[in-house]
């Protein structure tokens, strides 16, 4: 990255962030640095993680002297329903990361069914903030502390009148979460646990809170990946869910995924979803594919 | 064979006159044909960790051929790198080059002895950031690539070398 563009960044990211990164942008900052693939990819809620679950790490390829950024675009096929999304995510110093995220649930033509008419589509947008506590998940190798971080995701649903009908108390919400990742690096895993306090329906794309349950609940997010080589990683990931509306279960999710870094500017993660059973109906497993570009 | 007895002993003799001499001749800190840094005290202990025990490692990299190949393609990267260059620099590669050769293969399990500095002594004033450290693990990387050496036993190797970066990461 050129000079020119590092100080555009850098007064783009001062304007936005202010007193945040401020006084470290006075100096010049560094780019890359970080291993290939240990950046991690985009969740579907714009985070730095897997696919399914948020991890430790902060997004991007900085270190600790460096800003990194990267955008993201995700699509899920599944039998009745699509769904996409697609965000921006920054991090900074190896320490903060700020995500913004859109998603697009797409009912097409089960919308119909569902009285929702055809093509019906809920928009939710993520607004999400982590903090690495403590640890580096790729150098600490001689301890078993793994790298934590905490973090917040703001979630505004753009289909209250619907929400409120399936009985979604709410159209917004904030999960709160702490994720430990850590890179076993003499087995060449990535193990990672999240345990996130949430009150939202399928991730809050059918509001929050409902009938059964409109208080906060621990949620937990697992995954474990494989690195087989520099460039290719295998895993699989778990999501346990809530149940707060009365009108339809919902499941927790898995999925089995391959990532494939070209490079540290653009990367892909391939999966096999299973999201269970989606507002009535049933046996919801289809295809992720996911594209990130950045630095 | 009882004839072979007082000939090994001759042997035995000869091997320790050399290791006497050696210990009275150059001192690690001080080689033939390489910079001289400031005397300090030789331990294996300055490696920083271990040895891998484990001896399907050491033999994943070739022995001690393979870790010189290894080193030595690290170092022809190193020195040549628009990043991380200007920090090796300053420093004659012969000295550099045994010592981590002697480093690589103490923690591979290959009977080495380190006669190196500590890691923090080592590095002391060089600047180094932790991207640069990411970058001299990348060209290590390419070189144990094209050693041969599997993916997985690459890792237990910078398994061994990360948690040094406390030591090697210094603000100028």
């Amino acid at each position: 990255m050129n000079t020119f563009t590092k100080k555009v960044l850098a007064a783009a990211l001062a304007v936005s962030l202010g007193l945040l990164a401020g006084p470290a942008l006075a100096q010049d900052f560094d780019t890359g640095g970080k291993l290939l693939l240990t950046g991690g990819v985009s969740t579907i809620e714009g985070a730095g993680g897997g696919g399914l679950a948020t991890w430790a790490t902060t997004t991007g390829y900085a270190t600790e002297d460096g800003i990194g950024a990267n955008v993201h675009a995700t699509y899920v096929s599944l039998p009745d329903f699509e769904f996409r999304t697609a965000g921006v995510a920054v991090g900074l110093f190896d320490r903060v990361e700020i995500s913004l995220a859109r998603q697009e649930f797409d009912t097409g033509a089960t919308g119909a069914k569902l009285g929702l008419g055809k093509g019906f589509t809920f928009t939710q947008d993520v607004v999400g903030v982590k903090v690495v506590i403590v640890g580096d998940a790729v150098y600490d190798q001689d301890r078993w502390l793994p790298q934590i971080a905490i973090g917040a995701q703001y979630k505004t649903n753009d289909q209250g009148a619907i929400v409120a009908a399936i009985g979604g108390k709410d159209d917004s919400g904030v999960d709160y979460y702490v994720a430990a990742t850590k890179v076993l690096l003499d087995r060449s895993l990535v193990v990672n646990g999240t345990v996130r306090m949430t009150r939202a329906n399928q991730t809050g794309l059918l509001g929050f809170g409902g009938p059964n349950e409109d208080g906060y609940t621990p949620q937990f997010e697992g995954s474990v990946a494989w690195l087989a080589t520099k460039r290719l990683a295998f895993g699989a990931e778990y999501r346990t869910k809530p149940e707060n509306l009365g009108f339809a279960g919902e499941d927790d999710w898995a999925d089995i995924f391959v990532a494939y870094a070209f490079n540290k500017h653009l990367s892909v993660t391939a999966a096999y979803v299973d999201l269970g059973d989606i507002a009535t109906f049933k046996d919801q497993r289809g295809f992720y594919i996911s594209l990130q570009a950045g630095f | 064979m009882r004839r072979a007895v007082p000939f090994a002993a001759a042997l035995m003799l000869i091997a320790n006159a050399a290791v006497a001499q050696e210990t009275t001749g150059p001192q690690p800190w001080a080689m033939p044909g390489e910079e001289t840094v400031d005397p300090y005290t030789v331990s294996d202990a300055n490696a920083g960790t271990g040895p891998i025990t484990d001896p399907k490692v050491f033999a994943a990299f070739n022995g001690r051929e393979g870790v010189a190949r290894i080193v030595a393609t690290t170092l022809d990267l190193a020195y040549a790198d628009a990043r991380i260059g200007p920090i090796f620099k300053p420093f004659e590669r012969a000295r550099v080059e045994r010592t981590l050769t002697e480093h690589f293969c103490y923690v591979l399990g290959g009977g080495c002895a380190y006669t190196g500095r500590d890691m923090n002594a080592s590095h002391k004033d060089m600047g180094v950031k932790a991207a640069d450290m990411g970058r001299l693990v990348e060209l290590l990387q390419i070189a144990m690539d094209k050693e041969g050496v599997p993916f997985a036993m690459q890792n237990r190797f910078l398994a061994k070398l990360a948690p040094m970066k406390r030591d090697v990461i210094q603000k100028k």
